[in-house]
């Protein structure tokens, strides 16, 4: 069991959760993730590490409400236990100093890409942060980032802040302040496509962490595999960060969808209310 | 039933006693256990018919040489009580292995009354004895022996962990089992269906486990969470007892289709995770319509019967015949009783989709035997001209596993063999390196279950002698 420190909405549908793992937070490095339940016979989970803090051996992570098991999660408080977290799992990035890093994230990204922007920080590694949002009120930890960075951007679709649009707009940055030697990018899978859609013309080297659907997050399933490269790869243990100008994304999308109708059904019999579709029939 | 006991009336039939079992039509809609084991008299009556051979070929054939006429008799006389002491001193998990070994390859193989029509039905005897035994309330704890400040980590909570525990703290060393799951038992809960193997029957055994003083932590990926070389700090020794959970996948065009499933998954699904009650449990599984299992073992017939289970027309592609069926012929029977169709002689050569990735079909072709190979299995050959799609909109492969290398991966100096199998001695379980030990499917490649607890009974063995050296 693994004690809850802090639970909270930072913007609306994005949740921030402190949880005590000692054993997880000692071993953790940069690109690693766990895997969580949100209640004794829960489904489980990969969610990535967004701040750890070896002295109360306590792990965070930001998370989307999106489905049954993170809006488990984010009815759950400080003093509330998880089941599970088990990890640190997949490969640590190698970080090497490079000249320049980009780092793009969008919804939960935003939040898991904070560790690398500490680690180049430390490697003295000039950061570039670009965050990409529906619009600004979904922003989140950019003072975070200026405290370690000058170069920090966003985009919104709404243009209410930043740049107007998607992450394509990231060409502007690149006219602008020169482009950047190696993108790492986290969030949903068609932010991860369009960032490496876009930085591909300008030869950067693209790190994305895939999002798959995981059971055990060791290699044992096999659900989590994807094509890299024309082999097949199990992002678990093989990733979850591979190179994103190798990725068969089409099969990646399509796969990641594969529960799409089971999902819904649970999502909405997650509902408090039970008026809405086929009830749980617990 | 006659119980005259002075003249046993069933000495010289050749006929086993059947054991009780759902019917198929009832049980085809339900995920509890199909055999319902032996009464009392049911069991004595069948173990009436042992000769009490004076050189039981019966034991010979037990990977853990379990004193079978020794048990038997006493279950002649029902005197159950000893015989479940007797079966206990060679078997710590009878109840898991009455159900599962493949006794007609094991025990009953070699039975001489094998030859006479029907072995004694040894598997169903040993089940009800360990059913007769957790009846009766929470076991006797046996006596420890004297704390000994020494500590163990054993790796894994499948048979061959859950066995070195249980050992070694009855010999008073402090044991540690770490699993990377958030269940204990390891394939017994992950892979094997509750319809086989009850998870009750496990967790009684882990609850055993946990009263007699053996430290249980989930969550735990040793590799990952802390090194093998990091617990070697704290532990004295260590079991490696990860079992071989890596999955192949057959290597066709469409491999990666939405519908194309490992066994682990699809039976982790179920199982670990109970998807068979969703929406009631939050993990989901697709209610498929025809369901194409590719291979031709236990694991095969589990996936079969749990997709059929779930609705599904279930077929099971097989390359070579009926007779070359790797699987327990209980498990073979059942599954032909419940309707799932075999294609034997069958080969998949590529999986189709649709538009949306979805599988649509299996595209197989027919298959011979040719020569006898070196291992006497005549290989079979493709017949030119024979291809043909076999409708699906699910493939599971069942084509088998090896060992995870998670371990090997972070331990440089433990010795892994060509198909990532760690090595480890025969007789004791020593690996490469010191003061670690290995046994089960992580060593063998994927086994049996009496196998793994036969090797953890070795290895806890060593360890025990290695512990008592250090004075
Ligand atoms: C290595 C790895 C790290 C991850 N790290 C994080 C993380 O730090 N924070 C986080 O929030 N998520 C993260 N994810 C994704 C996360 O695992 C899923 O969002 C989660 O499994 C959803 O579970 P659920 O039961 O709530 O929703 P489900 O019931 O599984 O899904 C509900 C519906 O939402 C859709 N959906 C799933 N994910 C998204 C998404 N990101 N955006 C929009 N729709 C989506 C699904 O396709 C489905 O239709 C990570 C995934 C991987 C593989
Ligand atoms: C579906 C199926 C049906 C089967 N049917 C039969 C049958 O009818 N009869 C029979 O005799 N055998 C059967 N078998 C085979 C039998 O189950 C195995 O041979 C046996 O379970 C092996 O035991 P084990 O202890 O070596 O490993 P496992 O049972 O595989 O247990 C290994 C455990 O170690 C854990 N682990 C792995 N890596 C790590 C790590 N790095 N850190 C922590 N924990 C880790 C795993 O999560 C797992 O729980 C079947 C197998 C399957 C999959
Ligand atoms: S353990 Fe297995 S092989 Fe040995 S006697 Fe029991 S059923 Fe037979
Ligand atoms: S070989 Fe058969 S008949 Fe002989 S002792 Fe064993 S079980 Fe009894
Ligand atoms: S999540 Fe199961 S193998 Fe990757």
């Amino acid at each position: 069991m693994f004690l809850i420190h802090e639970a909270r909405m930072i913007v609306p549908n994005l949740h921030q959760i402190t949880v005590e793992a000692p054993e997880v937070a000692r071993s953790w490095r940069p690109g690693q993730f766990v895997v969580v339940r949100a209640e004794p016979e829960g489904e489980r989970i990969p969610l990535s590490v967004a701040d750890l803090d070896t002295k109360s051996g306590t792990i965070t992570f930001v998370f989307l409400n999106v489905g049954y098991t993170t809006n488990r999660l984010a009815s759950l408080e400080a003093g509330e236990f998880l089941p599970t977290v088990v990890g640190p799992l997949g490969n640590p990035l190698q970080l090497e100093p490079v000249k320049s890093v980009l780092l793009v994230g969008g919804c939960y990204g935003m939040g898991s890409l904070y560790p690398f922007a500490k680690a180049y920080h430390e490697l003295g590694s000039e950061v570039i942060v670009v965050s990409e949002a529906r619009s600004s009120f979904l922003l989140y930890w950019q003072e975070r980032y200026r405290k370690l960075t000058s170069q920090v951007f966003c985009i919104t679709r709404d243009g209410s802040l930043g740049l107007r649009g998607h992450v394509k707009q990231m060409e502007k940055i690149f006219e602008k302040h020169g482009t950047p030697e190696l993108m790492i990018a986290n969030g949903c899978n068609h932010l991860l496509q369009t960032a490496c859609a876009t930085v591909q013309p300008f030869g950067i080297r693209s790190l994305v962490s895939l999002n798959t659907i995981m059971i055990d997050g060791t290699g044992m399933c096999g659900v989590c595999r994807v094509t890299v490269g024309g082999e097949t790869k199990f992002a678990c243990v093989d990733g979850p960060y591979f190179d994103g100008q190798a990725v068969d994304w089409e099969e990646l999308t399509l796969r990641r969808k594969s529960y799409l109708y089971q999902e819904t059904l649970s999502t909405f019999s997650s509902s408090s209310c039970n008026h809405h579709l086929p009830a749980r029939s617990a | 039933m006659s119980e005259n006991q002075t003249q046993p009336a069933r000495r010289f039939s050749t006929t086993q006693e059947e054991m009780p079992k759902q019917l198929a039509e009832v049980r085809v809609q339900n995920f509890e256990e199909v055999a319902l084991g032996y009464t009392a008299d049911l069991a004595m009556s069948e173990a009436r018919r042992c000769l009490n051979c004076k050189k039981p070929l019966c034991v010979t054939g037990c990977p853990v040489e379990n004193d079978i006429p020794a048990f038997l008799s006493c279950v002649v006389r029902g005197d159950f009580e000893t015989g479940i002491q007797i079966l206990k001193k060679t078997n710590c998990l009878p109840a898991v292995s009455g159900r599962v070994c493949p006794q007609e390859e094991q025990c009953e193989g070699v039975c001489v009354l094998h030859k006479k029509g029907a072995p004694v039905a040894i598997g169903r005897i040993e089940r009800f004895l360990a059913d007769w035994e957790a009846a009766q309330g929470a076991p006797k704890l046996p006596e420890k022996c004297e704390p000994t400040g020494r500590k163990v980590a054993v790796v894994g909570s499948g048979p061959a962990g859950l066995t070195v525990a249980g050992d070694l703290v009855l010999l008073g060393h402090e044991v540690t089992v770490f699993e990377a799951l958030h269940e204990l038992g390891g394939v017994l809960v992950y892979g094997i269906p509750e319809f086989r193997l009850p998870k009750a029957i496990v967790r009684r055994e882990v609850e055993y486990l946990q009263s007699l003083g053996v430290k249980l932590v989930r969550d735990f990926v040793v590799g990952k969470t802390r090194s093998l070389d990091s617990l070697l700090e704290t532990y004295d020794a260590i079991f490696i007892g990860a079992g071989a959970g890596l999955p192949w996948f057959l290597d066709v065009p469409g491999k990666n289709l939405i519908g194309v499933y490992s066994a682990n998954e699809y039976l982790t699904r179920l199982n670990l995770m109970k998807g068979y009650r969703f929406p009631t449990m939050p993990t989901p599984i697709v209610p498929h319509h025809r369901v194409a299992v590719v291979g031709g073992g236990n694991v095969a017939m589990d996936c079969a019967r749990s997709a059929l289970r779930l609705g599904a027309e279930t077929h099971i592609v097989y390359r070579r015949s009926k007779a070359e069926l790797p699987a327990r012929a209980e498990e073979v029977e059942n599954a032909e009783e419940e309707g799932v169709i075999f294609d034997f002689l069958t080969l998949p050569t590529r999986i189709l989709g649709n538009d949306q990735g979805i599988v649509i079909g299996l595209e197989c072709v027919r298959m011979q035997l040719g020569e006898p190979d070196a291992s006497g299995r005549r290989t079979p050959e493709p017949i030119a001209g024979s291809e043909f799609i076999l409708d699906a909109d699910a493939v599971i492969c069942a084509l088998g596993n090896s060992p995870n290398p998670l371990i090997p991966a972070t331990t440089p100096d433990l010795a892994v063999g060509r198909k990532g199998n760690i090595v480890a001695d025969e007789a004791t379980g020593q690996t490469s390196k010191a003061r670690v030990w290995a046994g089960g499917d992580v060593v063998t490649g994927a086994a049996t279950v009496i196998l793994a607890m036969g090797a953890g009974r070795k290895a806890a063995r060593s360890i025990h002698e290695y512990l008592s050296s250090l004075g």
